[in-house]
């Protein structure tokens, strides 16, 4: 790793970032599917880890393409594990309860088909803009 | 295989699903395929919205659109016009209630969403263990900034003036704290997180640590360069091994990068942070407790003044900050002061992170706008009480804070409110309780949680709160008098003005607020021997009707201590002597003759 030694440093590297993350949220034509894991210890202590898995072994032998994260704690408590799936132009949607079982269906409903499924929880806030 | 072109979403929150939401979506059904068109369109069932009061709501995908108040019989119309015509449903449309303006992109009516994520900004977007994905949202621009651009006294003017108050339950202005440790000189001063959160039901720090360990050490760099210090120490719970390790991991990525270390961004500032492991105690989220814990000392606290902003950490000046205080220190930089005293109320700048559990629908964990009311953070946000069960108390600050009743539904959250009203804001646990909740067992639970955690070093905490559990208890038996009431309100007195430490000055709250706001509920467990709510055993009494009794005798033959007696076909009887309240007869009673008096 290269150190960030000034502010054009860090810009820069900013910069080359979000032109990597841009790619894969907004999804142009070869845009992935996006699959974040809540995975906070009250999330992996419900079965997160094992939903990352399984989406981490699935993807890959069903040949779907989707970039997986582990990300904190998303403040859904009553519905854990919960996933976020962003599907290439479309709003990013997130699921609750999700088990193996859910996954299963979300990656062949929602991901492959554009179907939903149930167990979807709105987003009720406001998250501030940094810029 | 149907590729759908629309969703139709339909809240299935508690709330909306009272509201007859499942009639919604068999009549949307029925009539999209009346239409021939349920391959086109899918309607689905969701959690909740978190806008129960308009509920229920249908939302339609993608084009947002919001309806509010929906009623089986409008499926026909949404379907009818939207669906097939492209129209909106004007009159579903939510109304704003200032301008009168019907609104029909959900995107556009964000202040319908009662919760602002500022400190929590980051939890659960990014990859806590990738620094890169915390850099791409503003990471580290803010100490750029301070580096490059800005002098301490700057800085901590900013502070200062953005009026962001301590969120570890104190409320002590943090810009002030960290201008009296700059004006204190020494050869070493230190900054230091505390993120010993131990309030019974609170994790907030936990998460931001965990989701989004680099703004914690981000702040705490700016924080060393506002006071001049080079050190950091974050004093963490051992039970938290996950959010040790993100921290780890963080700290380990920053220092690659030269965001911690030797000439951060060239400026000639040294930073670095080490991690100081807590072995549980409570009381070592008290300032002084926490750094002799981290000295190697006992834990316990000491008499302030010296502050630690004089004489803390080897005795040197240092700051101490709660891990969600530091999570909004970035953003201020960026924002500005003036963006973030906007939110708020008068005294209480901001947002406040609370763990939301209890007997509520939504436990979660969440983030609002102080001034907030408690009503939209519990019937709003929280999608209302368990079970369609009534409203009793909410308790806010842990074993330090009390329990807001429904008087204080209406009351805007802030520091000096909760105060105002016998409870405390606490670091932001919220225990929601409803009517099977007994107020005596709520505080005499907090009550020993204290006497367990009490250090020990000063009389009134470590006997005083003794006795109070033991009253507590007493009266819980049924064995309790007028007196006991009067001898708790005395000694609640005489240790919140004599204990040594904020642990023990705050720890009769509970006893106190439950006595102020449910003491018709202490009366009725001293004077009547009852407990409405069912929860004190002692106090229960269980009958057996003779009325409905057919002397079956299944109750006889399960009852664990034979405490049930009667004849074949003769109508049974409890000996209260030996019953030991365990519930088993009534489970196994066919007739409901029995029941607790």
């Amino acid at each position: 790793m290269t150190q960030i030694k000034s502010l054009a440093d860090l810009k820069a590297l900013k910069t080359n970032i979000q032109e990597k993350m841009d790619t894969r949220a907004k999804g142009n034509k070869d845009g992935l599917v996006q699959v974040k894991v809540a995975m906070a210890t009250c999330g992996i202590a419900a079965g997160a880890k094992q939903v990352f898995d399984y989406f981490l072994t699935e993807s890959e032998k069903r040949g779907i393409d989707i970039v997986l994260t582990q990300t904190g704690c998303m403040g859904y408590c009553h519905a854990e594990p919960t996933i976020e799936v962003t599907v290439p132009g479309k709003d990013p949607i997130v699921f609750g309860y999700v088990d193996v079982k859910k996954a299963d269906e979300i990656i062949e409903k929602y991901i492959k088909n554009g179907e939903l499924v149930e167990g979807i929880i709105p987003v009720n806030y406001e998250t501030v803009q940094k810029n | 295989m149907a590729k759908y072109k629309m969703h139709l979403l339909v809240c299935g929150g508690t709330g909306c699903s009272a509201s007859a939401s499942a009639q919604i979506v068999s009549n949307l059904n029925e009539e999209l395929s009346k239409q021939g068109l349920n391959n086109d369109v899918q309607v689905i069932l969701t959690g909740c919205f978190g806008f129960c009061e308009k509920g229920p709501i249908v939302k339609v995908m993608p084009d947002n659109t919001f309806y509010t108040e929906v009623k089986p019989e409008d499926a026909a119309t949404i379907v009818a016009e939207h669906v097939i015509k492209g129209r909106k449903v004007t009159r579903l449309l939510y109304t704003d209630p200032e301008n009168k303006e019907r609104i029909s992109d959900s995107k556009h009516m964000g202040f319908y969403k009662k919760q602002l994520r500022i400190a929590l900004r980051n939890c659960g977007f990014i990859d806590p263990e990738n620094i890169d994905e915390y850099v791409s949202n503003e990471g580290y621009a803010a100490i750029a900034k301070v580096l490059t651009e800005m002098t301490a006294e700057q800085v901590i003017d900013e502070v200062k003036r953005s009026g962001l108050r301590g969120r570890g339950g104190g409320g002590f202005p943090t810009g002030l704290k960290w201008e009296i440790a700059s004006k204190n000189h020494a050869d070493q001063k230190y900054v230091v997180c505390n993120a010993d959160e131990g309030d019974p039901g609170a994790f907030m720090d936990r998460s931001i640590l965990e989701g989004d360990p680099h703004s914690v050490i981000e702040a705490m760099t700016i924080n060393g360069f506002a006071i001049g210090a080079t050190k950091g120490l974050i004093y963490i719970r051992a039970e938290y091994p996950l959010a040790i390790h993100r921290l780890q991991v963080a700290i380990g990525q920053a220092r690659e990068y030269g965001l911690l270390g030797k000439d951060i961004f060239g400026s000639g500032f040294d930073f670095d942070i080490e991690l100081r492991y807590g072995a549980g105690a409570f009381v070592c989220g008290e300032e002084t407790a926490l750094i002799h814990s981290m000295e190697g000392l006992r834990g316990e606290p000491t008499f302030k003044p010296p502050f630690p902003a004089q004489s803390g950490y080897m005795q040197k000046p240092t700051n101490v900050n709660n891990v969600e205080t530091y999570a909004n220190i970035p953003i201020i930089i960026l924002k500005g002061a003036d963006w973030f005293s906007k939110i708020g109320t008068e005294k209480s700048k901001g947002t406040k992170v609370f763990a939301l559990a209890g007997q509520i629908n939504n436990v979660g964990l969440i983030e609002v706008p102080m001034g907030i009311t408690l009503r939209e953070v519990i019937y709003e946000i929280g999608g209302g009480i368990k079970n369609g069960r009534a409203f009793k108390a909410v308790q806010t600050g842990g074993p330090s804070g009390g329990c807001l009743t429904e008087k204080h539904l209406d009351t805007p959250i802030d520091y000096d409110n909760l105060i105002a009203a016998g409870s405390m804001m606490g670091s932001g646990g919220m225990v929601v309780m409803d009517d099977t909740s007994c107020m005596v067992s709520i505080a005499k639970f907090y009550l020993e949680f204290t006497v367990e955690e009490s250090c020990g070093k000063c009389t009134p905490c470590r006997i005083g709160n003794k006795r109070l559990s033991e009253i507590l208890d007493k009266i819980t038996k049924g064995n309790g008098t007028m007196a006991d009431l009067e001898a708790l309100r005395n000694l609640a007195a005489v240790i919140k003005d004599t204990a040594l430490c904020g642990l023990g000055q705050t720890s009769p709250n509970p006893v106190l607020s439950t006595l102020d706001n449910f003491g018709n509920e202490y009366l009725e467990h001293v004077r009547d021997k009852k407990c409405s709510a069912g929860v004190c055993k002692s106090l229960m009494k269980y009958v057996i009707d003779a009325e409905h009794c057919v002397g079956c005798t299944a109750c006889a033959r399960n009852c664990p201590v034979n405490a049930i007696s009667g004849e074949k076909k003769m109508p049974h009887v409890i000996n209260t002597e030996l019953c030991i309240k365990c519930g088993a007869c009534i489970e196994r009673c066919k007739f409901n003759a029995i029941s607790i008096k």
